[in-house]
C-alpha cells in the first residue's frame, strides 16, 4: 500500500507540513481519532506518569551530567558539589533520585493493573512482552544509576551484583573481571556503568518504550471490564464505548500528573531523602573497598528479588541456584500471557480461587519486598522461602487454578 | 482501592525500619535547622571545639554565613581561624591526614555529612555519651563508638564520668567530676553543635523550607484547575 | 443542551486558566534548570579577587599574573613611555577611552590609578590572542615611528602602552582595564573597585 500524503488535505502552514510529514495523520490517528474505553479507572494513571517520569529523569539527568564527574576518585565529591556549588543542584539531585523511586512505584501499579484486568492477553501480549523488557532495562538502568554516586552502599551493591555473574560455571570469575575491567569493582567500572547509564541503556529504554505504546495502539486497550470495545461499532466504524484520547484522556491524564507532582513536591521538599529509601544512610559515605556496611541492601525496588536470591543457600559447591532462582522470577513474568487460562480477562469476573490467588500474590510481594531490606536470620530465611514458592506457584500453576476457576458472566458492553 | 491502602501502608511502615541497623543512644533529641540563633552557635562552637581535627571539606565558610544570616565581617572575626582562607573556601583545617592517622590512630574523618551518614540523635548521643576507660589508650570510650579513637574534648565542659553495672547487669553512668557547664548548659551545648551538624549535612533545607510552601500551594491551585477542567469535559460521557 | 453556550465559555475558561497556570508552572520549573548552568560557588571562588605585589615589577618591565584564567599585564612605565601616550594619540582609534573597556576611575591618559602602573586584561579585541609587548624605541620591526606599545601577532594588531588600539586595526577596542584597587601603596587586588570615596577621589579631578 503506497503512502500518500496529507490524507486529509489540510492547507496553510500545517498543510505544508503534511504534505512532507504525517503530522496531522499522527494527531488523529495516535490522539483525536485513537478510540480509548471510557471506563479507565484508578489504575489507569500510570502508563502516562510513567512517560513523565521517564522525561523528568531524563531532563534532570542531562543537567546532573553537565556537573557530575565519573571517577572513583571525583564522583563523590562532584556530587556534593551538584548539591551545594550548583545553582539549584540540590533541587535537580533530589528531583532525580526520587524520580528513580518514583518510577518504580508506577512500573509496578502499572504492571499491576495489567494482571487485574487481563491488559497482557490476547492479542496483546506483545505489549506486555515489550513492558517486561522495559522493566529489565529499567532494573539495570537504575543499577548503574546507583552506583554513580560512589558512595559506600554504591560500591557494595556493585558488588555484590557483580559478584552474581562469578556464579556462573567455567567462565563466571572472568566474566566478572571482564564487566569489572578490574579485580574488583573501581574506576573502570565506574565509567562504564556510567556511560550505560547515561546513553546506551537510555537509548534503548525509549526505543521499547515506543515499541509498547505502537503495540499498544495497534491493537487498542484494555480496560477493567476486559471487554474488546472495538466489538460494538457505530456506523461510522467508531467503537460505542470508546472516547477519543484527545481531549478526553489528556485532561484526565492532566489531573493524574498534578496528583502526582503535589505528592513528588511535597517529598522532594520536606523529606527528599525518603527516610533512607530514596537516599540511603550509608551512601552519604565514600566508597570504601574494606568497610563493608552493617547492612548491605539493594535499593527497596529490588527488594523482591534479593530476598529470592539470599533465600537460596549454596548447594553442590555452587551459590547460582539463587542466582537462576531469582532471574527465574524475573522470566516467569514473560510468560504470564501463556500462563493466564482463565476465559475470562478481568479480575472481576473472576472466581474466588484466582481472586485469593492473587491476595495471596500480592501480600507475598509485600512481605518478600519488606525482607529483601533487612538483615538474614532463621526466621528471616524461612519466610522468603515460603515467599518464594508462593511467588513461583502464583505463576507456574495458573495454567491450573486459572481453568479451575469459576468465573461470572462477561457483559457485552463496558461497565462504569 | 483497599489494595492501594495496604500498599501505602506497608511502604510507609518500611521506611522507619531502614533509618540505619543500629541503636541511636538512649537520649531522645530531634534537630532543629530552623532555630538559627542555635545553629550559629553551633557553628561557632564547632569551628572552637572541633575545627583542629575535623574538616567540613563540603562546606564554604561564605555558604554556612548565607544559611545562618552572617554577615562577612562576623563570619571572618568569629569563625575563620584557618590561615590563609577566604570566605569562599572550604572549611578545612592544618591537619593533615598522616598526622592524624599518627596521633590518633585513625585520621580524624570529615564531618561535613556525618549527621546524614548517621542521624542526629546519634550525633547528639555521641557528644553526650564519652566515659572514663583505664584500657583504652586515650583513656575514653564512647557508648555509640565501641573502642572511639577520638578523644573526650568536651571534658572541660561535661566533666568526666565512668559505667558503673549494678546487680542486675544494667549499665549506666556516674560523674566523677564536673566539667565547667552545668547538665542543662551541656545539654544545650550539644543541642547547638548537633543542630549545627545537621545544618552542614544539607544547608539547602533552609531554601527547601522556604520555597516548598509555595509550590505546593501552586500545585494545589493547579490541581484544583485540572480536576474542573477533567470535570467539564467529561460531562460529554455517559 | 440549554447550557451548551454557557458551558462552553466555562469551557474555554477552564482551559485558558489551566494553560496559563500550567505554562507558568513549567517556566518557574525551567528556571532553576537553566539557572545551574550559571558560574556555581566553586567557580566564583576560583574567580575571587586576586592579590599581586606591584614593587616586584621592575622599570620598564611587565609581570603577568592570573585572574579568573586570563592573563594580566602590570607594567612598570617609564617617563619616556608615559610621555608618549600623549604622543601618540593622533595615530589611536579611541584616545579618550571613549568606549567602556574600563572603569570610571581609569577613564584617563594612562588608564590607570597610579600613572606608572598599568593594570590591564593582555587579550587583544580581535580574537582573543595574548599581545607581546613591545617597550624598545624605536622599533621598525614592528612600525616606522614605533613608541611603544602592544603588538598581537596574530592578525597584526597595534596598541599604545596604555592598551588603546591604533586606528585601522583588526581590533576594534582598547584592551580591557579589569576592576582593581590599591590594598596598599605596593599591592593590588584585581577584580575588587575601590571604595566609593576613593573612586571619587580618582575620578573628582576630571
Amino acid at each position: 500500500m503506497a503512502i500518500v500524503p496529507n490524507p486529509y488535505k489540510t492547507t496553510g502552514f500545517v498543510g505544508w507540513i503534511d504534505d512532507r510529514f504525517p503530522l496531522t495523520k499522527l494527531w488523529r490517528d495516535h490522539l483525536a481519532e485513537y478510540y480509548v474505553p471510557k471506563n479507565f479507572n484508578f489504575w489507569y494513571f500510570f502508563g502516562s506518569l510513567a512517560l513523565l517520569v521517564l522525561v523528568m529523569q531524563i531532563v534532570t539527568g542531562i543537567f546532573l551530567t553537565m556537573h557530575y564527574k565519573p571517577g572513583a576518585t571525583t564522583a563523590f565529591n562532584s556530587v556534593q558539589f551538584i548539591m551545594r556549588d550548583v545553582p539549584w543542584g540540590w533541587l535537580i539531585r533530589y528531583m532525580h533520585a526520587l524520580g528513580s523511586s518514583a518510577f518504580f512505584v508506577i512500573v509496578y501499579l502499572h504492571m499491576y493493573r495489567g494482571i487485574l484486568y487481563g491488559s497482557h492477553r490476547k492479542p496483546r501480549e506483545l505489549i506486555w512482552l515489550f513492558g517486561c523488557l522495559i522493566y529489565l532495562c529499567l532494573m539495570a538502568e537504575a543499577f548503574c544509576g546507583y552506583v554513580l554516586p560512589w558512595g559506600n552502599m554504591s560500591y557494595w551493591g556493585a558488588k555484590v551484583i557483580l559478584t552474581l555473574f562469578s556464579a556462573i560455571p567455567v567462565v563466571g570469575h572472568s566474566l566478572q573481571v571482564w564487566l569489572q575491567g578490574d579485580y574488583t569493582p573501581a574506576d573502570a567500572t565506574l565509567n562504564r556503568l556510567f556511560s550505560l547509564h547515561v546513553i546506551a541503556l537510555p537509548l534503548v529504554l525509549i526505543m521499547l518504550v515506543f515499541l509498547h505504546i505502537m503495540a499498544l495502539h495497534e491493537v487498542g486497550s484494555n480496560n477493567p471490564d476486559g471487554v474488546e470495545i472495538k466489538n460494538h461499532k457505530d456506523a461510522n466504524g467508531i467503537p460505542l464505548d470508546g472516547v477519543p484520547f484527545h481531549p478526553y484522556y489528556t485532561v484526565k491524564d492532566l489531573m493524574g500528573v498534578s496528583v502526582f507532582l503535589l505528592i513528588f513536591a511535597l517529598i522532594v521538599f520536606f523529606a527528599p531523602t525518603g527516610g533512607g529509601l530514596v537516599l540511603e544512610h550509608d551512601n552519604f559515605i565514600g566508597a570504601n573497598p574494606v568497610a563493608t556496611p552493617s547492612l548491605i541492601h539493594p535499593a527497596w525496588y529490588f527488594g523482591v528479588f534479593y530476598a529470592m536470591l539470599r533465600s537460596i543457600p549454596a548447594m553442590f559447591d555452587s551459590k547460582i541456584w539463587g542466582v537462576l532462582v531469582m532471574f527465574g522470577a524475573i522470566v516467569l513474568l514473560f510468560f504470564l500471557p501463556w500462563l493466564d487460562r482463565s476465559p475470562v480477562k478481568s479480575i472481576r469476573y473472576k472466581g474466588a480461587i484466582f481472586k485469593t490467588a492473587l491476595v495471596i500474590f500480592t501480600l507475598d510481594l509485600l512481605m518478600m519486598g519488606h525482607l529483601g531490606m533487612q538483615e538474614t536470620n532463621l526466621t528471616y530465611l524461612i519466610f522468603t522461602r515460603i515467599g518464594t514458592v508462593i511467588y513461583y506457584a502464583f505463576f507456574l500453576l495458573m495454567p491450573i487454578y486459572s481453568k479451575l476457576d469459576r468465573t461470572k458472566p462477561v457483559p457485552d458492553r463496558v461497565t462504569s | 482501592m483497599r489494595r492501594l491502602i495496604v500498599v501505602l501502608t506497608f511502604m510507609t511502615l518500611l521506611a522507619p525500619v531502614l533509618s540505619h541497623a543500629e541503636d541511636d543512644g538512649p537520649l531522645p533529641f530531634s534537630a532543629d535547622v530552623g532555630n538559627t540563633a542555635s545553629v550559629q552557635r553551633g557553628a561557632h562552637d564547632f569551628v572552637s571545639y572541633c575545627s583542629a581535627c575535623h574538616t567540613l571539606k563540603y562546606l564554604r565558610y561564605n555558604q554556612m554565613a548565607a544559611g545562618l544570616d552572617i554577615p562577612e565581617k562576623q563570619l571572618k572575626q568569629n569563625l575563620m581561624f584557618v590561615g590563609g582562607l577566604k570566605p569562599s573556601s572550604e572549611m578545612i583545617n592544618a591537619m593533615s591526614a598522616d598526622d592524624g592517622k599518627a596521633w590518633f590512630g585513625k585520621a580524624p574523618p570529615d564531618l561535613t555529612l556525618e549527621a546524614e551518614y548517621h542521624n542526629p540523635r546519634w550525633v547528639y548521643n555521641y557528644l553526650q555519651n564519652f566515659y572514663l576507660d583505664p584500657k583504652r589508650p586515650n583513656g575514653v570510650n564512647n557508648l555509640l563508638l565501641k573502642n572511639v579513637a577520638m578523644p573526650d574534648v568536651l571534658w572541660s565542659l561535661q566533666g568526666w564520668q565512668k559505667q558503673v553495672t549494678d546487680k542486675d547487669g544494667a549499665t549506666y553512668f556516674v560523674t566523677v567530676s564536673k566539667g565547667s557547664m552545668t547538665a542543662d548548659q551541656f545539654n544545650g551545648f550539644v543541642t547547638d553543635v548537633t543542630n549545627f551538624l545537621t545544618f552542614a549535612a544539607s544547608p539547602d533545607k533552609i531554601e527547601r523550607s522556604s520555597l516548598g510552601p509555595k509550590v505546593i500551594i501552586f500545585l494545589l491551585i493547579l490541581l484544583v484547575l485540572t480536576y474542573l477542567l477533567k470535570k467539564e469535559f467529561w460531562r460529554d460521557i455517559h | 443542551m440549554s447550557n451548551e453556550v454557557a458551558d462552553n465559555g466555562r469551557r474555554r475558561f477552564l482551559i485558558s486558566a489551566t494553560s496559563v497556570v500550567g505554562a507558568a508552572g513549567i517556566a518557574a520549573t525551567a528556571w532553576p534548570f537553566l539557572d545551574s548552568l550559571s558560574p556555581s560557588a566553586k567557580a566564583k571562588s576560583l574567580g575571587g579577587p586576586v592579590q599581586a605585589d606591584i614593587s616586584k615589577v621592575a622599570l620598564g618591565q611587565q609581570v603577568l599574573v592570573l585572574w579568573r584564567s586570563q592573563p594580566i599585564a602590570l607594567v612598570n612605565r617609564t617617563p619616556v613611555l608615559l610621555a608618549n601616550l600623549k604622543k601618540i594619540v593622533p595615530r589611536l582609534a579611541d584616545p579618550n577611552s571613549d568606549q567602556p573597556q574600563q572603569p570610571g576611575y581609569c577613564k584617563n591618559t594612562s588608564r590607570s590609578i597610579k600613572p606608572e602602573y598599568l593594570v590591564m586584561i593582555l587579550i587583544c579585541t580581535h580574537l582573543g590572542c595574548v599581545p607581546d609587548i613591545k617597550t624598545k624605541i624605536p622599533d621598525p620591526s614592528v612600525a616606522p615611528d614605533w613608541l611603544g606599545g602592544y603588538l598581537c601577532a596574530c592578525h597584526g594588531s597595534k596598541y599604545d602602552l596604555s592598551g588603546r588600539v591604533f586606528q585601522g586595526q583588526p581590533a576594534p577596542l582598547n584592551m580591557v582595564v579589569p576592576p582593581y584597587h590599591y590594598i596598599s601603596d605596593t599591592v593590588v587586588e584585581i577584580g575588587v573597585n575601590p571604595s566609593e570615596a576613593e573612586i571619587s577621589k580618582l575620578t573628582g579631578g576630571d
